[in-house]
């Protein structure tokens, strides 16, 4: 092989490296549940337990998740971060959840607007869809007709 | 003979079959999909259920082509849409009313196969009623946007469509 497993592996390490938004599982970090009961909700790292398990809150009184221990592969890193010590109670973790306005960041990600998208689109009723259609065959007409247009020039 | 004595011999109209009891989502002028039949993959609107226990639908007849016509709640999908029908006068149907009227047997030389399949004419009476119902509903129809062309479609799945995760 022309590329040795260390090398590669080295080469992505730099490669991640240069990238500003490097997302670290670290306390404050703050991630989406992707797997189990808890899926969809977002956690707050509160501290590292070990190489795959983290310790998680809610925070509890936001959004009822109560503080526990949750493996990694269940976490989803999003780019949102706030400043907490490893290992704060509640108080502490509001304090500064609420001072980075954790809520309207995530609302504002394309990330969340995705999911708020793709849940609307199952939400749909047989007269919503029907109504999409007709709106994408209107769109593509005008689109269409347009290219057509600049294409005979 | 035992000291209780013996029971009444069980009535043999016991296990008569009720008509069927009509799904909470339909209600009067909710839109239907017909999933069987000459008219499969309709939209069409609910106007009551017969003392069969049949529902009584209609296209309305000038949209779709579907007069008012009976069909067995097991073969519909009832979606959320709903049409206002309150203006449209539906007592006079019954299941009589449908009936198809019985034919006497030709006994022609040919038997079976020359058998005159008479086409029911249409009576004036069954157009009129038709008519009569719609231009209510067709009225209530005009009012919401984009539901003309929605009963006049027909239903289908695409590719990647899975009718137990879709809201109707």
């Amino acid at each position: 092989t022309s590329c040795s497993r260390p090398q590669t592996e080295l080469l992505f390490h730099f490669l991640n490296m240069a990238d500003e938004n490097r997302r670290l599982v670290e306390a404050g970090r703050v991630c989406l549940v992707n797997f189990g009961p808890l899926v969809g909700k977002l956690v707050v790292i509160v501290n590292v337990v070990d190489g795959k398990r983290v310790l998680v809150d809610g925070p509890s009184t936001v959004n009822g998740v109560p503080r526990q221990i949750m493996p990694l592969a269940r976490l989803s890193l999003t780019i949102i971060k706030i400043d907490i010590e490893p290992g704060s109670r509640l108080p502490t973790l509001m304090k500064a959840y609420k001072a980075a306005d954790v809520q309207k960041q995530w609302a504002e990600s394309s990330w969340a607007k995705g999911i708020a998208k793709k849940a609307a689109k199952t939400k749909l009723s047989d007269f919503d869809r029907f109504k999409v259609m007709v709106a994408r065959k209107t769109r593509a007409r005008v689109v269409n007709t347009h290219m057509k247009k600049m294409l005979k020039k | 003979f035992p000291p209780g004595g013996v029971p009444p011999p069980l009535s043999p109209r016991r296990n008569v079959a009720k008509p069927a009891k009509l799904r909470e989502s339909i209600t009067p002028g909710t839109v239907l999909i017909l999933l069987s039949g000459r008219f499969r993959g309709k939209r069409v609107v609910f106007l009551k259920q017969l003392e069969s226990g049949l529902l009584l639908v209609t296209g309305p007849y000038k949209i779709n082509g579907v007069p008012l016509r009976r069909i067995n709640q097991a073969f519909v999908i009832a979606t959320s849409t709903k049409v206002d029908v309150s203006g449209a006068d539906v007592k006079k149907f019954n299941d009589a009313y449908f009936a198809r009227p019985k034919t006497k047997a030709t006994k022609s030389a040919d038997g079976f196969f020359a058998a005159e399949s008479q086409k029911q004419e249409l009576s004036a009476d069954r157009i009129a009623d038709q008519k009569a119902v719609d231009a209510k509903i067709l009225d209530a129809v005009k009012k919401v946007e984009f539901m003309k062309p929605y009963l006049n479609s027909r239903f289908s799945l695409s590719k990647g469509q899975q009718p137990h995760a879709m809201v109707f």
